[in-house]
């Protein structure tokens, strides 16, 4: 790995101004960002740690919206989570594994957008707002397609916005070696409407599934979307599953995550 | 080059580093502390977790700069003073819990963070805990059996 400055700045304001520099990126847990500076993919000159800014850690929920700070970890998310909105909660859990539930953050799960990855499905399952130094995003404008997202290079995520559905459930199907999700599917049921979205099946990154909301709004049971499944047409299709694999997926899970919200 | 100070299985030290060391390299060629292990260097095996302000984290995978004021236990810690093994240690050697014992540092700090949050887990809750911790030899269910024993509990467990 190349050397890089480092630095760890206390506020939002000095992050930004650390950001301006040239050559400067985000480093939240490292989880993804540490092995890519390994492998050379990346080499950024300046390193800015998120891990000790004020107010970007932590859980809070006020009213029916349930904020997180850009750099809190998945497994503080897991357990401060659990009460107030489960489904995400058990997203969190269900990422890699403990050691790396203890690092990876969500600002940096979001700002990478792997097309695997399970955070994008819950944000914009939930029609969350991702709130940056600059201004607020919606989930719908955010994410634009596999590892690309509407963050300038300079942005920083310093919050979550997630709407508190009245219920919700995530289906993840594991890929065993990456502990990515080859398929998953987060559902969720507002009092105005449902939101659907998939994560790991589709060349475009996550999306919503815009047919099994349509029929899922008159109808919040599995039979509403029985025999359903996504688009063959875009799905992935690599050594781990065929395209018309990953589209029977989305049904499956979508399903599961429907009875899964009991 | 920057100096961190950590305290080391509650010992304090300080280390010179790169801003680019991860803590595995500044534990093993800074501070000659050669237990914990390197697999993979991607965050894939477990055999360098130790755990950071008590959390279990791989240490190739968080620079050195990031445990700065840390404390940070390893598996050089985990042995009583008097050099006998502790209750998971032992276990580990009584139940075929390892065999080339290269995974076996990693496994061991992942066991004891897991046994601190959750000091009776079941069967399926060692595995689950111990996804990001890969073993070449034992087949894991000697590792199962070593927990569940060090927590107190059976070993005649059916196979999943
Ligand atoms: C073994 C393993 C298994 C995994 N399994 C899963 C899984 O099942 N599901 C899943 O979703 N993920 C998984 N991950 C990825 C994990 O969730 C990462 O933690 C996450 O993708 C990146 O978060 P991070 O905080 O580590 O970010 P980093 O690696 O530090 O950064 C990633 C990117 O985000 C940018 N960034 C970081 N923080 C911010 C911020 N606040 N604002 C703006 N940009 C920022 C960085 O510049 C970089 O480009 C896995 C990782 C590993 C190593
Ligand atoms: S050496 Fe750190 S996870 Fe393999
Ligand atoms: S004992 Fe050899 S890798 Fe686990």
């Amino acid at each position: 790995m190349y050397n890089f400055e480092f630095t760890k700045p206390k506020t939002v304001e000095e992050a930004a101004t650390a950001m301006a520099a040239e050559g400067a990126q985000a480093l939240g847990g490292g989880q993804t960002l540490i092995p890519t500076m390994k492998q050379r993919l990346a080499s950024p000159e300046v390193l800015v740690s998120m891990t000790d800014i004020e107010g970007m850690v932590g859980v809070a929920a006020h009213g029916n919206t349930l904020t997180i700070g850009g750099a809190t970890t998945h497994a503080q998310v897991a357990a401060d989570a659990a009460d107030l909105f489960p489904g995400l909660a058990a997203l969190a859990s269900g990422i890699g594994d403990p050691a790396v539930r203890n690092r990876g953050t969500i600002g940096g799960s979001l700002a990478n957008n792997d097309p695997a990855a399970c955070y994008p499905a819950g944000a914009l399952g939930s029609g969350a707002t991702v709130t940056t130094n600059k201004r607020d995003i919606t989930a719908d404008d955010y994410f634009q397609g596999m590892f690309e997202t509407a963050l300038d290079e300079d942005e920083i995520i310093t919050s979550v916005s997630f709407p508190i559905p009245e219920k919700a459930n995530y289906q993840k199907f594991e890929q065993p070696a990456s502990r990515f999700a080859l398929v998953g599917v987060f559902a969720a049921k507002f009092n105005d409407g449902v939101r659907v979205a998939v994560t790991g099946a589709s060349n475009v990154g996550v999306h919503r599934w815009t047919e099994a909301e349509t029929a899922l709004n008159s109808n919040f049971s599995e039979s509403a979307i029985d025999g359903m499944s996504g688009n063959a047409n875009d799905m992935i299709a690599d050594l781990h599953g065929s395209a018309k694999y990953r589209a029977h997926l989305v049904g499956v899970l979508t399903r599961r995550a429907v009875a899964g919200c009991g | 080059m920057p100096t961190i100070t950590m305290n080391v299985n509650g010992a304090p030290v300080s280390v010179e580093v790169e801003n680019r060391t991860v803590l595995s390299s500044a534990l093993r060629e800074g501070l000659g502390m050669t237990g914990t292990h390197i697999g993979c260097d991607t965050s894939q095996c477990g055999a360098c977790v130790v755990h950071v302000n008590g959390k279990a984290v791989k240490s190739c995978t968080i620079f050195a700069l990031e445990a700065d004021g840390a404390d940070v236990e390893t598996i050089e810690g985990q042995a009583h003073a008097d050099g006998s093994l502790n209750v998971l240690q032992q276990a580990f050697q009584d139940h075929h819990g390892l065999q080339c014992g290269f995974c076996t540092p990693g496994m061991i700090m992942s066991a004891a963070a897991l046994l601190k949050e959750n000091p009776k887990p079941t069967e399926a809750e060692i595995r689950d805990y111990l996804e990001g911790n890969i073993c070449r030899c034992t087949g894991y269910q000697g590792i199962v059996d070593a927990i569940m024993a060090a927590s107190g509990q059976s070993t005649a467990i059916a196979a999943e």
